[in-house]
């Protein structure tokens, strides 16, 4: 049951928020923070349940499931199940979605009921995306992130939103759309095989699907995830987005809606299709690669704030990309630890520059400069966030980018080293940005107030989690370690068994 | 007693987070206080640790306090974990000594700035991160000690954000030894791959067991960790960083850029000396980088008008020095040489601003001059610093320590004579660029008026670092001078001395008496360019050939033009050309031809019935001739 709070509170809230729009600003508002913190708060006393025995979940990861028929004539349930992947990533989608209300308090000012809606919807979705494991639910979550999303970069976006938001929803629906294709193929395929028709994930695990055809079907769910992620060649969906969503839409984007990609990864392509994945290891490592290095020098690049910290989510979500496909232990909790100090580091960033814009209304990195003296707390606060994101040792990234790394180099040593050359460039990045914020001699002449106590509560918050992470992950590794182990170890006798298999060949 | 070993960073870390959230409310006294305060606190802790180390050491001369594991995956599973040994104690007593006094100086020295919080919270912070580079039990947490003291050198360096060239030198120094840092990086994974395992020490035992030597893994792990070491201290190629990184206040420069985080590779290469010794090919070439740098900086600091980059420049031909050192497997000599360099070089950046807030913020030489009397206790100290600095003999500390290394560069059996020769050549223009500062700092006509003389603070600073420029160098002599082997002894637990050649103590009395001799030519012979024949001096780079060569030197051989050109430009071009992410257009264009052929399409609906008619006819036709060829 509790899982299916996780999701009826948001939608509720949502619901309520949007009604309660007609009688001014601070309802929805603060009925969207006691959901969320409701939702934190059942997220956290799952964690704390379940932490001290989690080691006890070796054989089956789920620490919760809940289970309706929904469309039972076509195998279709309302299946949701909870492991401690799931649940990390919805304590960060709770942690976010508190932060993005508050950020929003002043910068949203019409129709805020509605947003709020759109807000808390979103959020459902992705919580449903993290705990739905039967797959015609997870599309079904998938599409409900979408439209909101949708909503938010359209309505309260900036000057070029219609733009950004059709280009967000052309790119994610083509995708979304390949997916379902393959979801599809797949349930075709194990039914036919297995005369059982259903669209449970662990019944699906291990089907017997000829390599071609699982090729194929990887690729429809790569294709998506890829997008969501998002990676090179199929990222130039997310600058112009982020550029123009909100503040809380950058956030969410960022810290959350990205991720929902790196966890299909883990979640769905790897363990579905494990052989045709690991046959298409090598590019997708590269694809990972190459993100690193173009996201960094693209976001070198730019004068507009928002487009430079959206690239640099490129170059991070690369070692994401790299961390899954390495496939072992180090990278995978690599990637994790990446997944979620990357939503706290940039979600940092942009709402910095949310802040920056909405006292002296511009983006534009040229007619900034020498603001360290105007606002002092702001220039120090965006320091440490830039120093977490070029991969400060003692932040949260490092530690992630550290484990792919180290993981990464048993796999392949001359792509760890390309990898290895991204955090130069991230260092590159992330200096210029203060350099040109808050460092040298004034542009022009802004008046612009500091940061004020609901935004240095915010802020706090962030670095507090970062420390945390940075100084002592051991929490975060343990929780996600039986899901990962399984999902190991299930790929891993898949592999065997084919090993086996062409040694016989021989 | 070793149980505190923990609080000796944590003062430093507790009080910049205390300034950092508290310093802009605070009155200057109480951050400057607590600034300085903590450092003292944990100097006079590594001294009550180092007595108890020496009175009682524990077991193997080494002790480890486990805080709690940091990270635990698979079988990587580094703590953040202290590991006190003679070589810790060492780097930790300079660190918090030196440091306290430098702190001191600065309570004064930047009073007038107002960011007065935000300097300490750096410098202690820096500090903090210092700490933990040396006490730091695994490679891991040494990486983190490594990196955070690298960020306080860029915050540092660019202290003074409004100018832009500050930043631009504070870019510069993170970037330039972070390329280092990622040479480290892969020797960590490579290191941890073929051991399994982080912690320095375990690496060090199996190293010995698993590799043969001049095998590939530790051949290439030690080239690795040597990246990192080069970056870090300023060697070539990677030199480039440091006369820039001047732009930081005087204090930052004694302390950082001279004193401690520029000796962090010399430090990560005695540490894992084990691993070099197997890589005997690598161990020669950290010679000959030491050696090559010695030269080019030495060359380089001859040229220099500005007092700090003739110190800057100087500090990286020391440390060449100490990396020839290492080479030839004499770690002790090197750690010798990074303890009384510590002193006279943080001296002598004291000492340098003392004098330039004395002269208006002047930094040029050539524009100092004649100011012996009026600031007689910078001038004491400051000689004694000169005199350490260029080695003069017997009552130096840099004496014995830079005598020791030409020693054991000649007779250590990694040594040759070629080591010794081109070090005592170094050893001469040391001599000359030395004589060459002090002199025109202090002698001939006036041309700055001294505004203000140095308080109470500075001149306690200066004294007190003047004195252990002097007798630091009395703990360790040499053979052919009363043969104390303080260091030596006390630093073998963890750097055990190198087997040298043995040789009549007349051949070490002879090379000792050489390298004196060109001291003394160096010294006599910057006196003659730039008080008895001052002309000369001017004829010489008025030629044409001096004058390029001048130039060629003065600018630091070229390597900053060099790296502009490979590395810089065309990285910026790079990233111009394709600002706007050319895969892109790829969609847009997809997006342009979908709207061509969509109006395209929407023109054929006229609503004109012939029109449809006739293309229906006409489609017919053609669908019927399909048809029947087919």
């Amino acid at each position: 049951m509790t899982l299916l709070w996780l999701l009826i509170i948001p939608i509720i809230g949502g619901m309520l928020a949007w009604m309660s729009g007609k009688t001014g600003t601070q309802v929805p508002r603060w009925i969207s923070v006691i959901a969320l913190t409701v939702v934190f708060g059942l997220t956290l006393q799952i964690w704390y349940q379940y932490y001290s025995k989690i080691d006890l979940f070796t054989e089956q990861a789920w620490l919760i499931e809940f289970e309706r028929a929904w469309i039972p004539q076509l195998g279709i349930s309302f299946y949701l199940a909870l492991d401690g992947l799931s649940l990390l990533l919805i304590a960060l989608t709770a942690f976010l979605g508190i932060i993005s209300v508050v950020v929003s308090w002043k910068e949203i000012r019409h129709r805020v009921g509605f947003f709020h809606f759109n807000l808390l919807w979103i959020l459902a979705g992705i919580i449903g995306v993290f705990i739905a494991l039967d797959l015609f639910l997870f599309f079904f979550f998938w599409e409900m992130m979408l439209i909101p999303m949708y909503f938010l970069i359209i309505i309260w976006g900036h000057e070029d939103k219609r733009y950004a938001a059709i280009k967000f929803f052309i790119f994610t629906q083509a995708s979304g759309l390949m997916m379902l294709v393959a979801i599809l193929a797949l349930y075709f395929v194990h039914g036919n095989a297995t005369g059982v028709f259903t669209f449970n994930y662990n019944t699906l695990l291990g089907t017997e699907i000829s390599a071609s055809v699982a090729m194929w079907l990887m690729l429809g769910f790569f294709v998506a995830f890829g997008v969501k992620l998002p990676a090179v060649p199929v990222h130039t969906w997310l600058p112009d987005a982020h550029t123009q969503a909100p503040t809380a839409g950058s956030v969410v984007l960022a810290g959350l809606l990205l991720k929902t990609g790196a966890y299909g990864f883990i979640r769905f392509v790897i363990p579905l299709f494990p052989e045709a994945a690991m046959q298409f290891g090598f590019i997708a490592m590269i694809l990972g690669v190459v993100s690193i290095l173009y996201g960094a020098k693209l976001a070198f690049a730019q004068t507009d704030f928002k487009r430079l910290v959206a690239y640099t989510s490129v170059s991070h979500m690369g070692f994401v990309l790299l961390g899954v496909f390495a496939w072992n232990e180090l990278a995978l909790q690599g990637a994790i630890v990446v997944i979620i100090a990357h939503g706290l580091s940039t979600g940092a960033l942009f709402i910095l520059a949310g802040g920056i814009q909405e006292r002296i209304h511009t983006r534009d990195l040229d007619r900034m400069g020498g603001l360290w003296t105007t606002v002092p707390r702001m220039a120090s606060v965006a320091l440490f966030f830039a120093m977490a994101s070029l991969g400060l040792p003692g932040l949260g990234n490092f530690i992630g980018e550290f484990l792919v790394l180290i993981g990464m180099f048993r796999e392949n040593i001359p792509l760890t080293v390309f990898a290895a050359i991204g955090i130069v460039a991230a260092t590159v990045y992330s200096v210029w940005i203060i350099q040109r914020i808050f460092h040298g001699e004034p542009r022009e002449k802004w008046q612009m107030r500091d940061l004020n106590l609901r935004e240095m509560v915010v802020m706090a918050a962030m670095m507090i989690v970062l420390l945390w992470i940075g100084l002592y992950p051991r929490p975060i590794l343990n929780t996600a370690k039986p899901a990962l182990d399984i999902i190991l170890r299930e790929v891993e006798e898949v592999q065997m068994v084919d090993t086996w298999d062409s040694d016989l060949e021989f | 007693m070793f149980e505190l070993l923990w609080l000796i960073p944590f003062f430093p870390f507790l009080s910049a987070l205390l300034l950092i959230v508290l310093g802009s409310r605070m009155p200057k006294s109480l951050s400057g206080g607590i600034g300085a305060g903590s450092i003292g606190l944990s100097a006079v802790l590594t001294i009550i640790i180092g007595i108890n180390f020496l009175a009682s050491p524990p077991e193997n001369y080494s002790y480890t306090q486990v805080l709690w594991t940091w990270i635990d995956v698979g079988n990587l599973t580094p703590a953040i974990a202290f590991h006190l040994d003679a070589l810790s104690l060492v780097m930790m007593f300079v660190i918090t000594f030196v440091g306290f006094f430098i702190h001191l100086y600065s309570t004064e020295y930047m009073i007038h700035d107002d960011a007065y919080a935000r300097f300490f919270a750096y410098m202690n912070l820096f500090v903090g991160a210092m700490l933990v580079l040396v006490l730091g039990d695994n490679l891991v947490l040494l990486l983190l000690g490594w990196e955070g003291v690298g960020l306080c050198s860029y915050l540092l360096i660019g202290f003074w954000y409004k100018k832009p060239e500050n930043g631009y030198a504070a870019r510069k120094a993170f970037v330039v030894t972070r390329v280092g840092d990622i040479a480290m990086l892969i020797g960590i994974f490579l290191l941890f791959m073929h051991t399994g395992t982080v912690q320095i020490r375990h690496i060090l035992d199996l190293a010995p067991q698993i590799w043969m030597p001049d095998s590939v893994v530790p051949v290439t792990a030690s080239l690795l960790l040597l990246g990192g070491a080069l970056g870090k201290s300023a060697q070539v190629p990677l030199q480039v960083w440091l006369p820039d990184a001047m732009a930081g206040p005087t204090p930052v420069s004694a302390l950082i850029h001279a004193a401690t985080m520029v000796t962090a590779g010399v430090y990560l290469i005695a540490r894992t000396h084990v691993i070099f010794e197997l890589a005997p090919a690598i161990m020669t070439i950290v010679s000959i980088i030491g050696l090559v740098t010695a030269l080019i900086a030495g060359f380089s600091a001859l040229t220099q008008t500005d007092l700090k980059r003739v110190l800057a420049y100087s500090t990286i031909s020391q440390i060449g020095y100490m990396f020839l050192a290492l080479g030839v497997g004499a770690y002790g000599a090197a750690m010798f040489h990074f303890m009384t360099h510590a002193f006279f070089k943080a001296l002598l950046f004291l000492g340098a601003g003392a004098i330039i807030h004395a002269l208006h913020e002047e930094q040029n030489i050539f524009k100092m001059g004649g100011i012996r009397k009026e600031m007689p206790v910078t001038f004491w100290t400051f000689l004694i610093g000169c005199a350490s600095l260029a080695a003069l003999p017997l009552v130096t500390s840099g004496f014995y320590s830079k005598e020791l290394i030409l020693w054991k560069s000649f007779s250590s059996q990694y040594g040759n004579v070629w080591f010794y020769i081109f070090g005592a050549v170094g050893a001469f223009i040391t001599a000359v660029y030395t004589s060459r500062m002090f002199i025109l700092i202090f002698y001939g006509d006036k041309k700055t008026d001294v505004s203000h003389l140095p308080g109470t603070r500075i001149t306690i600073t200066l004294i007190v670092l003047a004195f252990f420029s002097t007798v630091a160098g009395f703990i360790e002599l040499p053979h052919t001078m009363g043969d104390i082997t303080l260091f030596s002894n006390f630093i073998a637990s963890v750097l055990p001395a190198v087997p040298v050649f043995d040789y009549a103590l007349g051949t070490e009395l002879l090379l000792q008496i050489i390298a004196t001799l060109l001291v003394a030519l160096g010294i006599y012979v910057a006196f003659l360019f730039y008080i008895k024949r001052p002309d000369m001096a001017g004829e010489f780079t008025s030629s044409p050939a001096g004058k390029a060569v001048h130039s060629f030197w003065f600018k630091g051989w070229g390597f900053d033009w060099l790296y502009e050109k490979v590395f810089v430009q065309p990285v910026v071009y790079l990233s111009q050309i394709n600002k706007r992410d050319f895969i892109d257009s790829i969609y847009t264009g997809i997006a342009f031809i979908t709207e061509i052929l969509h109006r395209l399409f929407s023109r054929t609906q006229t609503g004109n019935v012939r029109w449809y008619a006739m293309v229906l006819v006409f489609g017919a036709i053609i669908v019927i001739t399909i048809a029947v060829v087919l």
